[in-house]
């Protein structure tokens, strides 16, 4: 591209030399309408017939689209539970203050109104600054990638997570890594005082692109993971082996696993929620009304910072999840450049007079 | 003119010399290696010493180039600073962006310079060879040797033929013609197109003859440093024990062109860079534009607001890391152990980096690329292209097209420049009967029929037959008479070369007019000591010459007084008109007539003389004569004392007529200066001319005119020093008394007329005053009354004078100057000003070779100013204005991300996104619009000049704009940052879609907002917005595509991200809501503005035909709304004229002295 800026500059000498090279018999200048800046143009006027309705119908488009999205907002069935455990009643007060692994407490919510459709569930995090400049580049791609040399030799922007103190390499390595989501959640039905688990899908909860593209496991054929990754330490904060995450699907593991791909895709901003399951089975287009247990393996420690841990269910429309900020934004706008427009009317009007006079 | 001899014994060794001043400058003749003696003491401290007589204007060699480019290049605030930014991306802890985002912009800009630079260096080679290689004769071993100007060295002997120009600065040891007089053109030097002579001192005229002579001279010569003064040279030639006084008039100065003489031969004084035209030359400066200055400004006050956001925002972060950051361990632990102290410290770099695409490498390069194309369209317009010639315009330097539009000053020179230096004989007026083309200016009319006369040189431009045919019939006896004093009344010199008959002259007027008795059949043939031989008609005849009444300024006249074949004595006079019809006869006959007729010649700007003659008693003579003889006799108050007898004999003259000379002026010069008035253009006429001349040209190209009040000679000085000298009593009496009076000018227009006399000696007491004072000096209220001056013209300046008032100009009054010239004594002011345009198509190339544009004519600067100029500046504001809006506006957002990323440096964007933000995606909107764009066409900006005010008043690009340009940034990044921020807030979209959301949204913006800032749609607009667009989305696929990641993992970082981001109608609304909302408060804005200002633009737009038939109407008015004063000038010299070298013994010779018979030979 930045042979464009050559371009002028060759214009230039070449005029200059064709001039010493006598290719032309004399110096008259071209007559075209480039060189004689006469290109045909179009000179428009901000005039009062473009402004005005562009205004109203700006403002028409926008207060549309703000009531599209408020309904379509409104419509989604959202449920949030908080359950940091920060309260004394709170179940997961003595999880999240004693420190042990797999501290497991319970969550009792009712859904008042059964959720028609498909349900997501995500978990969300507060005051989490995934975005900090030295967190987000504490990561080595090239060893996520597969790439094997990178695997026992991680990059120094992994760094202090880059090798255990036995000098042996972390895969994966890195802060994003080592700070792994790692709560877990089962979710049961209270039907009729029995518990039903409602069952918890987490296939293809990344995007396709991560899965197959940006992450890779390194290849070694005729070796199963364990053995490619052997020669590496696990993240000093994990309790499992990458290439065990998930016991129950052989496939999930090492660096593609869903859920370390769903926590690698880091937030834009300190609150966020994470894509966690998607509801299955029985419940997968329909959750009725009724009493739910969510049973949490409290892990994750996020009182220090101090942040909130959440669980959302949440329907899925064509925007995403709930948000209302949008729709009353366009409407806002829409209305300013209605607004606007009644009041550039006046001014025009006004002014309109003012120059008959003048003429 | 005898030499004198000097008392003092010249054995006598320099201590002695106590009167005579200090002379450090020692040159020997024949003698390379001599030096004095101060030389071979401090020969390190003197740079130049005996120099040869090579000019170097290159700046570099093979060996230099890279150091020294490199070293100017990085003399920019911009290049450092890149560079700067360059090493603190390669340091790791620090580098949030990659090294290349600003290290190839920033080679390629260095590259580009550096071949520009390279380019320009090789002319000036080549303009400098082929100057140094010009062929010269120089004296070696007992014989001239063809050699070339660069082996001239101090101390030789050069031999100057007819027609050549001087090399160096010489003393005229001999020449050829008698007495060794030498006739030079110095229209190089001084502007001045009549020839000049110069005369060798009597000694070596005699003793040096011969070659061997020659070779034998060694006399020393002592003198003055080398300096610029043109008109001045003091030193002493010892030789043979004797000392001779030498002066200006001994002297020949490099760039003089020998004329009218066969050879010459010379000693050099000074050589090189030491003669004085090149000491006037001036320093080769580079040209920055006013814009160029203000962007450089706001570039420090960028940097500076930069370096505060940076500081704060690292104060930001440390506070945030000892707050929050060490609470997160998996936070806490990226920082490595560094305290929150150093962590802050280090996010400052980080911010410097992210932060420093407001100030983008790109926006050096695109500038730089619009100047060139700029210049282009100026090399390219046909409607500037000199036909008769083949130039087109060019614009040499490419840095300064915008600078053309913010023109307040224009410093013009005159000779070549406004006029054509041709004087042409167009009416007369004979018995009161007006003989000549009815429409001078018509090109049309039919040549009269000159068969007849055989001395006809065929160039006359006169269509009136009758008077041809009368003249012819010998019926008007006032006619004939008319005629012969035409024919007689001069001092001009002829000289038959290959049987055509040539004539020398004073004054190009007296030459003019001498021409034309002669193409009329009135032909001066030759004159002796005492006769003039005139062919009248064919008829021989001779005329005793009994006395030359020479001219003089005062006088404004000149007389002869001859003896007619028949034997009467009679008196030819000519004059101003007013010097005449003061002497005329009481019983006058055709006087009214005349007057009439002078009116009539005045409004057509012609140069008037009047003819008078009469007869003289042979008694009165005789008286007169005794009178005469002991007037000239006479030691001291001789010029009283002739011009009292003068005066007597010219007494009760009988009027013949008057004559009118046209001096030729360029074409298109009086619309030219109208409309460039009319845009409000202060114009200065600049010329070593005389006042006269200059004043009357004045008139015929529109700077004057009749209602005009002109503020010349005493008036002025009392103006200006008057108060100066109760200075120091009432100092602020005399600012008011001055203020008072520019307030008394505003009511009439006034025109201010100095020489360069008055200018010496105002600039010398300003230094002497502002030495020992700080107050205003007499400068700065010359200026300011200048200032006030419809127009300015100032004559009798040397080429240092010129600058010097430029200078002055530019300094005090704080505006954008031009000079147009085309001589070499305009060398310096071309230098000197903002811009200097060097009119081509000359003789003399240097004045183009110093310019920064070179036109052919004068009448195209109005294109050159009015439309370029104009465009140029409205192109290049238009272009910071935007360019600065998109690059903060991009760039702001980092800062509102910061407080939500822990003041941590972490960019918005991908890197690839900033890389290719300002070089591609928003690139080719931006430049279409600075290279094509026009508010108005040029035919209206041409009508209507008023237009042209906004860039002298820069009104497009200042600090009022860059403040609003910077608030709009400001909303359009909250905008950018905050609507995204509130529409992803607490979801589960991740960072790379926010950056994608973020940075599509600002590409649209800016385009959004582009499309309503240009206003002159063209098919390259629509292109250029429509490629980038899908440029945009183009790369961000391939940059963010699987094979590329694959490739390199670390630097394509985003795989996928545009594509998912896509893929989501919720981004595309937000997408849509951000963009729409960016560009309201600027649509509304210009909204009300249309609607509560009627802007000029608009109705020139609509009302083109309305503006043309008023502009019309006011032309008309200004041509002939009131009649013209008469004006008459007698401008043939402000010095005496030849009338004495014509009467002295010395020159009343023929030609074939001993040195013809001898000289020739040595050839």
């Amino acid at each position: 591209m930045l042979i464009v800026f050559f371009l002028p500059h060759l214009l230039y000498f070449s005029s200059y030399w064709s001039k010493i090279l006598k290719m032309k018999k004399d110096n008259k200048p071209d007559n075209t309408a480039f060189t004689q800046q006469r290109l045909p143009a179009w000179q428009p006027v901000l005039s009062v017939g473009i402004v005005l309705p562009l205004f109203f119908i700006i403002g028409l488009a926008f207060i549309g689209i703000g009531i599209g999205l408020l309904i379509t907002s409104n419509n989604i069935q959202e449920f949030e539970e908080e359950y940091t455990g920060i309260g004394d009643n709170s179940n997961c007060y003595i999880c999240a203050n004693n420190a042990t692994a797999n501290c497991k407490c319970t969550l009792n919510f009712t859904i008042a109104q059964p959720i028609q459709g498909s349900v997501f569930m995500y978990y969300g995090l507060t005051n989490y600054y995934q975005n900090h400049q030295k967190y987000l580049s504490s990561r080595d791609d090239q060893q996520l990638a597969g790439e094997t040399y990178y695997l026992k030799n991680p990059s120094q922007s992994c760094k202090p997570y880059q090798m255990d103190i036995n000098n042996n390499p972390i895969a994966p390595c890195g802060s994003i890594a080592n700070s792994f989501f790692n709560d877990a959640f089962a979710l049961y039905y209270n039907n009729q005082g029995f518990l039903d688990e409602v069952k918890l899908d987490g296939s293809a909860i990344a995007w396709w692109t991560d899965h197959n593209v940006k992450f890779s496991n390194p290849s070694q054929t005729g070796s199963n993971l364990s053995q490619i990754f052997e020669g590496t330490v696990k993240p000093i904060n994990w309790s499992k082996p990458v290439y065990n995450l998930d016991v129950n699907n052989p496939d999930n593991n090492g660096f593609i696993n869903e859920d370390f791909l769903v926590w690698m895709r880091t937030a834009a901003l300190p609150d966020f929620r994470k894509l966690y399951r998607r509801i299955s089975g029985n419940y997968s287009s329909f959750m009725p009304s009724g009493n739910y247990t969510l049973e949490i393996t409290y892990n994750y420690p996020v009182k220090d910072l101090p942040g909130k841990k959440k669980v959302i269910f949440s329907t899925v429309s064509w925007m995403g999840g709930k948000n209302q900020f949008l729709g009353i934004a366009y409407l806002v706008f829409g209305s300013l450049c209605f607004v606007m427009g009644f009041i550039l009317l006046i001014v025009y009007a006004k002014y309109q007079n003012v120059e008959d006079n003048d003429d | 003119m005898n030499p004198q001899v000097s008392s003092r014994e010249p054995s006598l060794g320099p201590k002695h010399r106590d009167t005579t001043p200090e002379y450090t400058w020692e040159v020997r003749a024949n003698s390379r290696g001599f030096r004095s003696p101060f030389n071979v003491r401090f020969p390190c401290l003197r740079r130049r010493g005996f120099s040869n007589n090579t000019i170097k204007t290159c700046k570099y060699n093979i060996l230099t180039f890279l150091p020294l480019n490199l070293f100017e290049q990085f003399q920019r605030v911009a290049n450092f600073y890149f560079l700067l930014i360059v090493i603190l991306q390669s340091v790791p802890a620090i580098s949030t962006l990659p090294w290349y985002t600003t290290m190839l912009p920033l080679l390629t800009v260095l590259f580009v310079r550096a071949a520009k630079d390279i380019s320009d260096d090789l002319a000036r080679r080549r303009s400098d060879k082929e100057i140094n290689t010009r062929p010269c004769d120089i004296l070696q071993g007992g014989s001239f040797k063809a050699e070339q100007w660069r082996h001239i060295h101090v101390g030789d002997i050069v031999r100057i033929r007819k027609d050549q120009i001087i090399p160096a600065d010489l003393l005229l040891l001999a020449s050829t013609e008698p007495h060794s007089l030498c006739y030079v053109e110095t229209a190089d030097i001084d502007g001045e197109t009549n020839l000049k002579y110069r005369q060798a001192l009597h000694c070596t005229h005699s003793r040096l003859q011969t070659e061997g002579q020659l070779s034998d001279f060694d006399g020393l010569v002592t003198c003055e440093e080398p300096n610029s003064l043109l008109h001045s040279f003091s030193g002493t030639l010892h030789w043979m024990g004797e000392q001779y006084p030498l002066s200006n008039d001994r002297i020949l100065l490099r760039g003089f062109r020998l004329r009218n003489t066969h050879t010459c031969y010379g000693l050099v004084l000074f050589a090189g860079p030491d003669c004085k035209i090149m000491r006037n030359c001036g320093l080769f400066t580079v040209k920055k534009t006013q814009i160029e200055i203000l962007l450089n400004r706001i570039v420090i006050l960028i940097l500076t607001s930069l370096a505060v956001t940076a500081t704060l925002l690292a104060v930001g972060c440390g506070v945030w890391d000892a707050r929050k950051g060490r609470s997160s361990e998996f936070i806490a632990a990226t920082s490595r152990g560094d305290s929150s102290l150093y962590m802050g410290f280090l996010t400052f770099w980080g911010y410097i980096i992210i932060l420093s695409p407001v100030m983008p490498m790109s926006l050096y390069i695109t500038f730089e690329f619009i100047h060139v194309v700029h210049s282009l369209f100026i090399d390219w317009d046909l409607d500037m292209y000199f036909i008769e010639k083949d130039t087109p315009a060019r614009a040499r330097n490419t840095a300064l097209n915008e600078q053309l539009g913010q023109i307040e000053f224009l410093f013009s020179d005159k000779t070549g420049t406004l006029t054509q230096n041709i004087l042409t004989f167009k009416k007369c007026c004979v018995s009161g009967v007006i003989y000549g083309n009815k429409q001078i200016y018509s090109e049309t009319t039919q040549p009269i029929d000159l068969q007849w006369n055989p001395f006809a040189d065929g160039k006359l431009s006169f269509s009136d037959q009758v008077l041809v045919d009368r003249l012819r019939s010998g019926e008007d006896r006032s006619l004939t008479e008319f005629f012969r004093v035409l024919a007689v009344c001069h001092t001009v010199m002829a000289e038959e070369v290959d049987g055509d008959l040539r004539y020398q002259a004073a004054s190009p007027d007296e030459e003019a007019l001498v021409t034309a008795a002669r193409n009329f059949g009135f032909v001066f043939m030759s004159r002796t000591q005492d006769s003039v031989t005139v062919s009248e008609l064919g008829k021989i005849r001779v005329y005793d010459l009994l006395a030359i009444l020479d001219f003089s300024s005062q006088r404004r006249r000149m007389s002869v007084l001859v003896r007619e074949p028949s034997g009467k004595i009679k008196l030819f006079c000519k004059g101003a008109d007013i010097v005449i019809f003061e002497r005329l006869e009481t019983k006058c006959l055709y006087l009214d007539a005349t007057e009439k007729a002078l009116e009539e010649f005045a409004k057509d700007s012609l140069r008037t003389l009047c003819l008078a003659s009469k007869n003289v008693p042979e008694e009165f003579y005789q008286s007169w004569s005794k009178e005469f003889l002991s007037a000239t006799m006479a030691m001291q108050n001789k010029e009283a004392k002739l011009e009292a007898v003068y005066e007597k004999m010219e007494q009760e003259l009988t009027l013949l007529g008057a004559t009118a000379i046209e001096d030729k002026l360029q074409d298109g010069v009086p619309d030219t200066i109208h409309i460039l008035k009319k845009g409000g253009i202060k114009i200065w006429m600049l010329t070593g001319d005389k006042q006269e001349t200059a004043v009357n040209i004045g008139y015929s190209c529109k700077l004057l005119d009749n209602n005009m009040e002109i503020l010349e000679g005493a008036t002025l000085r009392d103006l200006l020093w008057t108060p100066q000298i109760n200075n120091n009593t009432s100092g602020l009496k005399n600012e008011e008394w001055l203020n008072s009076h520019l307030k008394n000018m505003q009511a009439t227009r006034q025109a201010l007329v100095i020489t360069g006399q008055d200018l010496d000696e105002i600039f010398q007491q300003d230094s002497q005053i502002a030495s020992c004072t700080k107050q205003a000096g007499i400068l700065q209220h010359f200026v300011e009354l200048a200032s006030k001056c419809e127009t300015v013209i100032c004559c009798r300046v040397t080429p240092l004078q010129k600058a010097n008032v430029v200078e002055a100009v530019k300094r005090q009054q704080k505006a954008i100057t031009l000079a147009i010239g085309d001589g070499a004594n305009d060398v310096n002011m071309i230098k000197r000003a903002h811009i200097g345009i060097g009119i081509s198509g000359q003789e003399g190339l240097q004045a183009v070779q110093c310019s920064d544009f070179s036109l052919a004519q004068f009448r195209y600067l109005q294109r050159l100013l009015l439309v370029h100029g104009r465009w140029s500046y409205l192109r290049v504001c238009k272009f910071l204005n935007y360019f600065l809006f998109k690059t903060f506006s991009f760039s702001f957002v980092h800062i509102w991300f910061s407080f939500f990323n822990g003041f941590t440096s972490q960019p918005a964007y991908e890197n690839w996104f900033i890389t290719l933000y300002t070089v591609m995606y928003t690139s080719l909107p931006v430049l279409s619009m600075a290279l094509l764009d026009q508010d108005v066409s040029c035919h209206a900006s041409l009508k209507k000049p008023k237009l042209y005010w906004i860039g002298q008043e820069q009104q497009l690009f200042n600090l009022r704009v860059f403040a609003v340009t910077v608030l709009q940034a400001l909303l359009t990044s909250l905008t950018l940052f905050f609507i995204p921020y509130g529409a992803f807030y607490n979801t589960a979209y991740d960072f790379q879609t926010f950056s994608v959301t973020v940075g599509t949204s600002a590409v649209f913006t800016v385009t959004a907002e582009i499309i309503q800032r240009i206003t002159y749609w063209t098919r390259f607009n629509v292109l250029a917005i429509a490629l980038c667009l899908i440029l945009y989305f183009i790369m961000t696929f391939i940059l963010q595509s699987a094979h590329l990641y694959r490739v390199a993992p670390q630097d394509f970082s985003f795989p996928g991200a545009a594509y998912n981001a896509f893929s989501h109608p919720y981004v595309w609304l937000t997408i849509l809501l951000t963009v729409v909302v960016s560009i309201l408060p600027a649509l509304i804005v210009r909204a009300l503005n249309k609607a509560l200002r009627s802007p000029d633009l608009h109705r020139v737009h609509n009302s083109d035909m309305q503006v043309s038939y008023l502009n019309e109407v006011e032309f008309r008015q200004f041509f002939h709304g009131v009649p013209p004063r008469r004006r008459s000038s007698y401008a043939f010299s402000q010095h005496h004229g030849f009338g004495d070298l014509v009467t002295t013994m010395n020159s009343r010779e023929t030609r074939s002295c001993e040195g013809v018979k001898t000289i020739p030979s040595l050839g």
